[in-house]
């Protein structure tokens, strides 16, 4: 058995079970250590991936796990995330207590998972990744034991989630029995093979399209998103904003594409449903938000909308632009987020939009960032979220989805409103309190690079979309 | 040949460029310097190589850059050099350098110095490309750039507000007739794919006959038609009712100004166009007609206003109207060259006067009101002499060059056979009174009689600095002498060659040719016919009306003060423009805005949307009720409605 393809993820396992040893080890007063070994395990990840960086499949572990250049770019994108995660998260969680050994041995779990998922080659393998992934999250959701709303959106979430896989597992279990086989590539050898119009393999794609689409939050399976990212704290919910869409992103991506190929023109109608109600629903309702959380909650919504649109177009191109769409989305995300953890000091909570009135008296570099990273969710050129935008819809354009891009363009419209407000009250509302934020350098410096990255990312747009081309080459 | 069609307007905008982007740091001295460089080389160039070059027969056509290429549309910047257009290039580079030089005396302690130098020599490119044009866009980008430079210089003294208001209503009548004069332009486009002269003029006869129907049920001569537009243009830059309106009122610009560009150059671009144009216009008589009419009227209907006005200026302002009147007259009956002789004339001897005018005004500390002067001829003996010359010239006395162009289109008018033209001479015959009576009515008023200025300005006056008497005395020259020395070449001698096109049946200069046997001959000839003896009354009554009795105007304004009302309110154009126009424009616009932006688009479209969204998302928002049964039932329901989705399609 050949176990070198899967070495990250081995050796990210491995770290996990001993930073959870020494955690327990070195007490909670140091905690610093934990820190510093889990961004050296995920780096050291990144690393391994890119030294065995695969230009062709390579299927291993009894068909279970499947390397290719998707899994090697998803990987490298969600442990570069987490990175950043933990980085916004330092001071956050040292300010309320919650320095914890856990909460970075839950995420490298949920890493763990997500990397299961990108690489997944059979069902079960997939489910099993998908479950490591959630259940992290949840325990991290509940992570601060002593806050109701946390707990209650803990809890939510739970049943939730518990119910939506449950679907996706029916959903797996009826195309088992039509097709008898697990594995993504023999359902997918069988289904092509067999006549169209088969009433259960529709059930299962129904059931399965279900859970894929409760797991990346599209509407109408979206009601968790809001009451999670508002309950959580907010380092989790900048921890389940970013990589978490990217590893849904791979799970549709191995599902769908890689295994229901054959029946592409059915869930694709369904996703163009899905991918109209979420850019509808998620700008228009995130319009009357005061909770900076919830209006990105529902801002996470509508972009899941965006992403859906490039699956939904279909076609290699389209698949394409809907990787790149959430690769873009995820640094925005990780920049918003990671700004209402940033200027969350001690005894001083983000939590209001109005919470950021007059920003840019106090902090105007900062503002500046922010204002980059709202353009940037807008679509206004020339940042990087423009050309996400650009590329997504003009693949449904070219997939003859006109309607759709019109509607895509237009909810756009809707949705600079409450990004364009979060810019209005930093710059143009005065500031209740004069004390300026004070932020680690670290996160300081990240967070520069972060906001910068909205338009430094634009002269290499062209590259970025090329690897995620080259990405989705790999799929069958 | 092209070089050198290249280097005459280049160097003008060189020196415009120069003087100004950088006239705040190379200072006033270089920037007039460089801009009377620029125009110096112009007018050396034109006058000593493009001049002898085409009375030669020579012409140059062809063009020195393409513009851009939008497919079957080609638009090149291209130069036509012919008899037509180097006269016209003399004329010009002649009067501007001569405004020039007067501007240094004239502006000297205006802040604005280096401005009003770039912006002149600007105008001089902008009038050279226009006249050395062989296409019609070229002609448009000049027509346009020379508007826009006038527009600037009405209102260069911008902190005043008659000059805004008055640079404002030249720019909005003159859209009025550039949009008549696109129109033609996109016309000829239209029905003969190209905006090349030469390819258009040669095209012509065969379009002679067609119609084209402009509303269902009528139909047009195609001529006819692009003509009128033409000319609707020429009516607007040339000035011609009833779009006559903003040039007495650009007088609120520097009096260079008035004398170069509201006198001399631009005004005429219309008359030089329909000259440029007359292979288009002899095909349609009846576009010809109207112009001979609406020329005729102006001529004589301004002239009567010039008499009623008391600023200097405005005097020499309406007399600039009515001698336009004149040139579109002779125009109408395809005396085109007439026409051209008269404006160079006229541009000499009005340049010439308004310069004058302009040496009186610096000498009366800014004071424009001829009631106010008086007697002036024994402190400014220079303006006055040069006053008298130019008066003499427009009034049209023999030997002065105005008598010999005027008269030309009096006999011409007189010998025309078409639609109007009996009516139109005895118009234009009237005129001739007026317009001596008016002359001299400020002359006398200016420089005879007795001093009515205060004390104060009285023991200042001196005559003008050598910078201004020395244009004065330069062009008071060809203003005494040009008529006699040109019109043997230009009128019987082949001078224009091709570049006026007349058709045979219409040639009236030929017909008055036969009788022409010199000038000495020409001006006993004129002593035949009853214009000179009007402008010899013209000039009595102005003498014995201001000088012997100086009491009597009031009289007779006071008995005929319905007429004279009507004059000094310049028959109400500008009271119904006001009314009609502007009211008009100013009442669509508020109901525009008040029903069109801030009702529908304000209120309806952009805030009913906002309202809309807003609401639609505070309906939504509720359904996020925080129960994980509605959240459950949510996602059962979606489950559902897909599958029924599916099951169906």
């Amino acid at each position: 058995m050949n176990f070198m393809p899967a070495l990250p993820l081995i050796f990210l396992f491995g770290s996990t079970c001993a930073i959870l040893l020494i955690g327990l080890y070195v007490g909670e007063r140091r905690t610093s250590v934990v820190y510093v070994l889990s961004q050296v395990a995920l780096i050291t990840t990144v690393a391994l991936v890119i030294r065995d960086a695969q230009a062709a499949p390579i299927v291993a572990l009894h068909g279970m796990f499947v390397r290719d250049r998707l899994a090697d770019l998803l990987d490298i994108a969600i442990c570069l995330l987490v990175v950043a995660v933990f980085v916004y998260s330092r001071r956050y969680l040292s300010d309320r207590d919650m320095y914890r050994t856990e909460y970075f041995v839950l995420a490298l779990f949920g890493v763990v998972g997500m990397m299961v998922i990108n690489s997944a080659a059979h069902f079960l393998s997939l489910y099993l990744g998908l479950e490591l992934m959630a259940l992290s999250l949840y325990a991290m959701v509940a992570f601060q034991r002593d806050s109701a709303r946390a707990t209650e959106a803990a809890m939510k979430y739970f049943v939730l989630g518990a119910l939506a896989s449950g679907m996706l597992l029916y959903g797996m279990s009826m195309l088992y029995g039509v097709t008898g086989s697990l594995s993504i590539a023999k359902v997918a050898s069988t289904i092509s093979a067999m006549p169209p119009g088969n009433i259960v393999l529709v059930f299962g794609l129904v059931f399965v399209i279900v859970g894929l689409l409760f797991k990346i939050g599209a509407v109408p399976f979206h009601m968790w998103i809001p009451d999670v990212y508002d309950g959580a704290p907010t380092v989790v919910t900048l921890y389940i904003g970013t990589a978490p869409k990217v590893a849904a992103l791979a799970l549709i991506l191995r599902l769908l594409v890689g295994g229901l190929q054959a029946l592409s023109p059915s869930w694709r109608e369904m996703l163009v449903i899905a991918a109209f109600l979420s850019m509808g629903v998620g700008n228009v309702v995130a319009i009357s938000q005061t909770n900076l959380k919830r209006m990105l909650a529902y801002s996470a919504i509508a972009h899941m909308g965006f992403a859906l649109l490039g699956l939904a177009a279909g076609g290699r191109e389209g698949y394409a632009d809907a990787l790149f769409y959430l690769l873009i989305y995820s640094v925005m995300s990780l920049g918003a987020f990671g700004l209402v953890a940033l200027l969350s000091g001690p005894g001083r909570e983000i939590e209001y939009i109005d919470d950021l009135k007059g920003l840019s008296q106090r902090n105007p570099w900062i503002a500046f960032l922010m204002l980059l990273l709202m353009f940037a969710m807008a679509g206004v050129p020339p940042t990087a979220g423009f050309y996400a935008k650009l590329a997504v819809i003009q693949a449904a354009v070219d997939a003859h989805l006109i309607w759709l891009a019109v509607a895509a363009v237009l909810f756009s419209v809707v949705g600079a409103y409450y990004y364009l407000r979060v810019v209005k009250v930093m710059y143009f509302d005065a500031p209740e309190d004069d004390r300026p934020f004070v932020l680690p350098l670290d996160g300081k410096f990240l967070f520069g690079l972060n906001g910068l990255s909205m338009l430094l990312l634009t002269p290499w747009i062209g590259t970025i979309i090329a690897f995620c081309h080259s990405a989705i080459q790999g799929l069958p | 040949m092209q070089e050198v069609c290249l280097a005459i307007p280049l160097a003008c905008l060189a020196g415009a460029v120069v003087s100004g982007l950088f006239g705040w740091k190379i200072g006033r001295v270089a920037s007039h310097l460089v801009t009377i460089l620029g125009v110096a080389v112009a007018f050396v160039l034109s006058v000593s190589v493009v001049l002898p070059w085409t009375v030669t027969g020579h012409t140059f056509n062809g063009s020195v850059y393409t513009w851009l290429t939008a497919g079957r549309l080609s638009l090149p910047v291209g130069f036509l050099i012919d008899p037509l257009s180097a006269l016209m290039m003399t004329v010009v580079t002649f009067v501007s350098l001569m405004v020039h030089i007067y501007s240094i005396g004239y502006m000297r302690d205006d802040p604005g110095y280096q401005r009003f130098f770039s912006y002149i020599s600007l105008f001089t490119f902008a009038m050279l490309m226009l006249v050395m044009a062989n296409n019609f866009l070229q002609l448009f980008f000049g027509w346009e750039a020379v508007g826009l430079v006038s527009y600037l210089l009405i209102g260069f003294w911008h902190t005043k507000e008659s000059a805004i208001y008055a640079s404002l209503k030249a720019f909005l009548v003159n859209r009025v007739g550039d949009f008549g004069f696109v129109l033609g332009i996109a016309a000829i486009y239209t029905h003969f794919g190209s905006l090349d002269y030469a390819t258009v003029f040669t095209m012509a006869p065969a379009k002679a006959a067609s119609m084209v129907h402009m509303v269902p049920g009528t139909s047009w001569h195609l001529m006819t038609l692009i003509c009128l537009l033409l000319f609707v243009g020429a009516m607007g830059k040339s000035a011609q009712m009833p779009l006559h309106v903003w040039l007495p009122d650009s007088m609120e610009g520097p009096t260079p100004i008035s004398a170069l560009i509201h006198a001399a150059t631009m005004v005429t671009a219309g008359i030089f166009m329909v000259a440029r144009m007359s292979p288009l216009f002899e095909l349609s008589p009846a576009a010809r007609s109207v112009v001979l009419v609406i020329g005729a009227l102006t001529g004589l209907l301004m002239a009567f206003v010039a008499v009623v006005q008391n600023d200097i200026k405005r005097v020499i302002a309406y007399s600039t109207l009515s001698q336009l009147g004149y040139m579109t007259a002779a125009l109408g009956v395809s005396a085109y060259a007439a026409s051209i002789f008269h404006l160079v004339t006229h541009a000499f001897f009005k340049a010439l006067l308004f310069l004058s005018a302009g040496s009186v005004i610096v000498a009366m500390h800014h004071e424009q009101d001829v009631r106010r002067m008086g007697g002036l001829r024994r402190y400014m003996p220079v303006t006055f002499i040069c006053t008298w010359v130019g008066s003499l010239a427009l009034a049209g006395i023999p030997p002065f060059s105005g008598f010999f162009s005027k008269d030309m289109i009096l006999d011409a008018v007189h010998s025309a056979h078409i639609t109007g033209a009996p009516f139109a001479y005895w118009v234009l015959t009237a005129a001739v009174f007026v317009t001596a009576l008016y002359t001299f009515r400020m002359l006398f008023l200016v420089f005879y009689g007795e001093p009515r200025m205060d004390k104060h300005t009285r023991e200042h006056l001196h005559e003008s600095p050598w910078v201004i008497t020395v244009p004065l005395v330069l062009l008071a020259i060809p203003a005494a002498v040009a008529g006699m020395l040109l019109i043997k070449p230009l009128l019987f001698g082949h001078f224009f060659g091709n570049s006026i096109v007349v058709s045979p049946g219409d040639n009236v200069l030929s017909e008055i040719g036969r009788r022409y046997h010199g000038v000495g001959p020409f001006i006993l000839n004129a002593f035949r016919s009853p214009p000179i003896y009007l402008a010899a009354a013209g000039i009595a009554s102005a003498w014995y009306l201001y000088i012997r009795a100086p009491r009597l105007p009031d009289i007779i304004s006071r008995r005929f003060h319905g007429l004279y009302t009507v004059l000094t309110n310049k028959y109400g154009f500008d009271e119904f423009n006001d009314f009609v126009f502007a009211g008009g424009a100013r009442a669509l616009g508020r109901a525009l805005w008040m029903v069109g932006d801030v009702q529908i688009i304000d209120g309806l479209m952009v805030g009913g949307t906002a309202r809309l969204v807003g609401w639609v998302s505070a309906r939504m928002r509720r359904l996020q009720s925080g129960f994980i049964y509605h959240y459950a039932f949510a996602i059962i329901a979606g489950l559902f409605l897909l599958m029924t989705f599916f099951l169906h399609v």
